[in-house]
């Protein structure tokens, strides 16, 4: 139960501040939107042209799209991870925090789907998939889970929202009056009684169980458009696991960047403290010790029996190449963070965010190291085509629209960030409520 | 007038005296009698007609479930039933039948004339392979020799199981298409494809100018109505999913068997091309195969069991429709042609 009183005055005065259009952040959109728009032209001139415009040809006929859409999928997962599966085991430090990982969830399970039409030959019939869709394709099964994910996350975003938007609504002169007019629907009447949040509180919990196993589904699933072919290096049984423990290296990563951002630019320190990045650093160790554990299983397995096939696709990663890339993956994305972030001084906001940022740029190029490479070794020697059919190399294209899908989902957390209260205004205010109870109590 | 009356030279003016005998007056009356039934027959029968008769404004037809319909001749437009038509024939594939092909690994000189018939017939560019002629290794130590790769049709299509829209089908008589009015282009067919059989229409694809003409002329004959050209022309430039022409931009494609030309009870493209008697093609239900360049047929059995036969990973499980003979007793020099990798 919420009582009015200056704890709650307090709290929701300092959360709401940064609420609202400022100058800053209309810039800040401005600058995405011009990125947006020139990828959207990039865009316009593949549809125009054709995928000819990319760097895939016959053999190596997925590529960087695929690989990002892997990276989306995975990095929204981070919103299971911590409101499930930590929520559920009843830890209390994710509390200012796990709000974050859902704005997250939900704006990378929602580009995720724009991701994948980005690859499509034949966007303009994206209908058939609903209209002729076959239910033993992957791809069938990706489509269903990923909008359930999207679904569950965004209610799951959503209804922990409402108490804060009923709260907020009388504290927000300073910002437009649609906002408020917005807030006073999207609170729905809410009235802060026990009843309420009690069948918000059901609801929450209900859907914080249903989205584990969804969670698992999608990424699973998504590992599966891989593992489900013959193609050396994909055909391998721990890709699911392999896939979902990466997932949350990724998510983890993302969401310490989006910690330190909204902590900073929102003046949040009071709530977002080191002591949230030190438990945040501990988790990433954690995913990624399982994560390397995977990875170890993935590779050295078949490298110690060297297949003909696996033979050759693993001297491409290990010394041929794409040795550069998968070395710099697996060091600065993994072993060397794993190091650093064991050492309380580097679990420091500051060292957080940059390690932080290695982590997620070797998450994105992780993917990509797991679709290029298999796709240029096929079973059968490739000959009689041009250089271009042989190896992969992106073009100009295709970076910008994929960076068009990342400037995206960086405008929906940035919207959902600063119209919407960031940190749960009613759960720190029952902890501060909590906290001062327990004094008198002393 | 009584002058002019008995002047007339007639005969009956003569008989005209004699009463009127009663076998003749039943003659004339049988005569009449007839001639007047006839009459009222032809009338009632004329008139029955003209009751029957199909109304000029009206067509008779018959629907699909068999019924006869009468519809006003001016509201028939002309139907053109033929894209969904080849597409459903193309579906079903042909009854009673199971395509299988025989490539003998002995005789491939790496002419490549199969190669150009495939592209010609399938409006392909030199750069897009429904089948290509690989110069294969397998170790160190073991003789190099060419081998054409088709795709394999296989029993157990990888393909057709991941593509998410079923614009990829396993047909009755084994072989695999694509209808590329359906396609996505998600190539996911093409990264489960472990043969590497499937390209994809990167950019516009190529269409030969006789195509572009015949497109044209076809369109004129429907504009004018004119049924002998429609019919003439409307498998050829129609979407054939046999054919797999025209080929679209952002869908999938792949060798096709021939589908088009086994209907018509010819041999592949491919099969018919080669100068060197390499393939051999036939229906695996009469167990029998042709040879594309001599012409004979043989048991099929027979020849897989004489030549050793082998096929393309079966380790994988697919169950490929196409069998090689091993590349043993060549009467000719291997040269390898393989160029430095990235020359086309």
């Amino acid at each position: 139960m919420i009582k009015e009183n200056e704890n709650l005055e307090r709290i929701a005065k300092e959360i709401m501040r940064p609420v609202g259009l400022s100058k800053n952040f209309i810039l800040w959109m401005s600058f995405l939107g011009v990125i947006l728009a020139a990828s959207l032209v990039a865009y316009a001139i593949q549809l125009q042209n054709g995928l000819t415009v990319t760097g895939m040809r016959d053999y190596v006929s997925w590529g960087m799209y695929i690989a990002n859409f892997v990276f989306f999928v995975a990095t929204s997962l981070v919103g299971m991870l911590i409101t499930s599966v930590l929520g559920l085991t009843g830890i209390s430090w994710i509390k200012p925090i796990g709000r974050i990982a859902e704005i997250i969830a939900v704006a990378f399970a929602a580009v995720a789907g724009l991701v994948i039409v980005s690859d499509m030959g034949r966007p303009d019939r994206l209908i058939n998939v609903f209209m002729y869709g076959r239910i033993q394709s992957p791809i069938i099964w990706d489509v269903t889970v990923v909008i359930t994910y999207l679904t569950l996350s965004t209610l799951l975003y959503f209804l922990p929202l409402i108490p804060d938007l009923a709260i907020a609504k009388t504290r927000m002169d300073h910002c437009p009056v649609w906002l408020q007019k917005l807030y006073e629907i999207l609170s729905v009447k809410w009235g802060h009684t026990t009843e309420q949040y009690k069948i918000m509180l059901k609801s929450v919990r209900i859907l914080m169980v249903v989205i584990v196993p969804t969670a698992f589904a999608i990424h699973t699933v998504t590992s599966w458009l891989f593992a489900s072919t013959l193609r050396v290096g994909w055909d391998s049984t721990i890709f699911g696991p392999y896939f979902l423990t990466g997932a949350f290296v990724a998510g983890s990563a993302a969401v310490v960047i989006a910690m330190y951002v909204f902590r900073s630019s929102y003046k949040l320190e009071k709530y977002i403290t080191a002591f949230h990045f030190d438990k945040m650093g501990k988790l990433l160790v954690l995913t990624m010790l399982v994560y390397l554990y995977f990875n170890i299983n993935e590779y050295l397995v078949p490298a110690y029996k060297m297949k003909a096939a696996d033979a050759k696709h693993l001297h491409e990663l290990f010394v041929g190449s794409h040795a550069f890339l998968f070395w710099s993956v697996q060091l600065c994305g993994l072993i060397i963070p794993i190091i650093l972030l064991i050492f309380k001084p580097f679990r420091k906001p500051v060292p957080m965010l940059i390690l932080s940022i290695v982590i997620l740029i070797g998450a994105w190029f992780k993917r990509l190291i797991i679709v290029v490479p298999t796709m240029e070794e096929p079973f059968l020697p490739k000959q009689h085509v041009p250089h271009e059919f042989m190896v992969y190399t992106p073009t100009v294209i295709e970076s910008m629209i994929t960076i068009g899908t990342i400037v995206m989902a960086i405008m929906i957390i940035s919207i959902l960030s600063k119209l919407f209260p960031v940190i749960p205004i009613w759960e720190m205010a029952e902890e501060a409520e909590n906290e001062s109870e327990h004094k008198l109590n002393e | 007038m009584s002058e002019l009356i008995n002047t007339t030279p007639t005969r009956d003016a003569g008989e005209g005296k004699q009463p009127v005998d009663r076998r003749d007056f039943l003659k004339k009356a049988g005569i009449v009698s007839a001639a007047g039934a006839v009459g009222a027959a032809a009338v009632y029968s004329g008139w029955n007609f003209q009751q029957k008769k199909p109304n000029h404004n009206m067509v008779t037809v018959r629907t699909p479930d068999n019924k006869l319909i009468e519809v006003p001749r001016d509201s028939i437009k002309t139907f053109k039933p033929i894209l969904s038509e080849l597409q459903k024939r193309g579906r079903e594939g042909l009854k009673g039948k199971r395509w299988v092909m025989v490539i003998d690994l002995a005789k491939c000189r790496n002419a490549r004339k199969c190669i150009q018939g495939c592209q010609t017939a399938h409006h392909l560019r030199p750069n897009q392979y429904h089948i290509n002629t690989l110069t294969m290794q397998a170790t160190e130590n073991t003789p190099a020799y060419f081998m054409p790769k088709p795709c394999q049709h296989c029993d157990n299509p990888p393909c057709v199981s991941v593509c998410p829209v079923n614009a990829t089908f396993k047909r009755q008589d084994g072989i695999v298409l694509i209808d590329n009015e359906r396609c996505i282009g998600c190539r996911f067919c093409m990264a489960a494809c472990p043969y590497s059989a499937r390209i994809f229409n990167w950019e516009e694809p190529l269409q030969d100018n006789g195509y572009q003409e015949k497109i044209v002329a076809y369109e004129k004959a429907l504009a004018a109505g004119d049924e002998a050209t429609i019919d003439k022309l409307k498998y050829e430039v129609e979407y054939n999913v046999e054919l797999n022409v025209p080929q679209k931009k952002g869908t999938v494609s792949k060798c096709l068997f021939s589908a088009d030309r086994l209907r018509e009870g010819k041999l592949p493209y491919c099969v018919s091309s080669c100068p060197n008697g390499v393939y051999w093609y036939g229906d695996q239900n009469e167990d029998s195969v042709t040879n594309g360049t001599t012409k004979e047929t043989t048991r099929l059995t027979t020849l897989l069991e004489e030549k050793g036969a082998f096929q393309l990973m079966p380790e994988l499980g697919t169950k490929p429709r196409v069998y090689y003979l091993p590349p043993k007793d060549r009467q000719f020099k291997f040269e390898d042609d393989r160029k430095p990798e990235g020359e086309a």
